[in-house]
């Protein structure tokens, strides 16, 4: 017996009314963070306790800078969605839970454009 | 009250509940996963700390290099090797395969090793040892 509607299933957007758009992302950021994890911690390994100046001019090139945005986008990205489903899963307070989901991704989209700033001006200049 | 000694399972609560190595991995995921969210002010604040300067990129490393700082460097270090590892056992688990009880429990060891191994590694590397 079927219960849905033909538009329903159509729209495929289920009982959220935003299909699978964001356990999809979640996984598609996870295969994408799989070689930036080990490109970053590989990386940062390379410039342990070098002076000032030849880490600038690592940011100097594009695609170390381009790389590192990317992990840095991508980690908050991924991280945000399995931020919010800990919250859905725990908090029950309608407002607490709006709350703390407003909080958590107003301060990812915040820390996204500081290193998306910064990153950039030392590409630029460097 | 009649049925309360009866065979029928019972909801899994916390307190009665035998602790078993998969429930134990499920759990440091998410935690891993919230430590490394975490660590994303400190990894933005470490990049705006390069930007500003070489006196403000020199103050960023005293801190992170602190005993505290390097405890939490450590932990940040497991964390993304553990949940870079059991991530991949979740993406395996998303296609369909793994369920079997043994190839759980065989991945799940696989992924303590694993992501223990290259912390160990890291850290080695970091002070020049390999």
């Amino acid at each position: 017996m079927k219960f849905r509607s033909p538009l329903k299933n159509a729209r495929g957007l289920g009982s959220a009314n935003e299909g699978l758009s964001h356990w999809w992302l979640q996984r598609v950021t996870a295969v994408a963070l799989i070689p930036l994890c080990l490109w970053f911690v590989y990386s940062v390994l390379g410039f342990l306790g070098a002076p000032h100046a030849v880490v600038v001019s690592w940011f100097g090139s594009p695609l170390n800078s381009s790389l590192m945005l990317l992990f840095v986008l991508v980690s908050l990205y991924h991280g945000q969605t399995g931020v919010q489903v800990v919250i859905e899963d725990y908090i029950h307070t309608k407002v607490l839970n709006i709350g703390l989901l407003l909080l958590v991704k107003g301060f990812s989209a915040l820390l996204a454009v500081v290193a998306v700033v910064s990153v950039l001006k030392m590409a630029i200049e460097g | 009250m009649s049925n309360i000694n009866s065979d029928r399972p019972l909801s899994p609560h916390l307190q009665v509940y035998s602790w078993q190595l998969t429930m134990i991995l499920s759990i440091i995921h998410r935690g891993s996963g919230i430590f490394l969210m975490m660590g994303t002010p400190v990894l933005v604040w470490w990049l705006y700390q390069i930007q500003a300067g070489a006196g403000s990129y020199q103050q960023a490393e005293e801190y992170l290099l602190h005993p505290l700082g390097r405890l939490l460097l450590l932990g940040w270090t497991f964390s993304i090797f553990y949940h870079l590892c059991n991530g991949i056992r979740h993406l395996f688990w998303d296609i369909g395969k793994g369920y079997e009880i043994s190839t759980l429990y065989r991945s799940g060891a696989v992924v303590v090793v694993v992501s223990s191994l290259l912390t160990l590694a890291t850290w080695l590397r970091a002070y020049g040892l390999i």
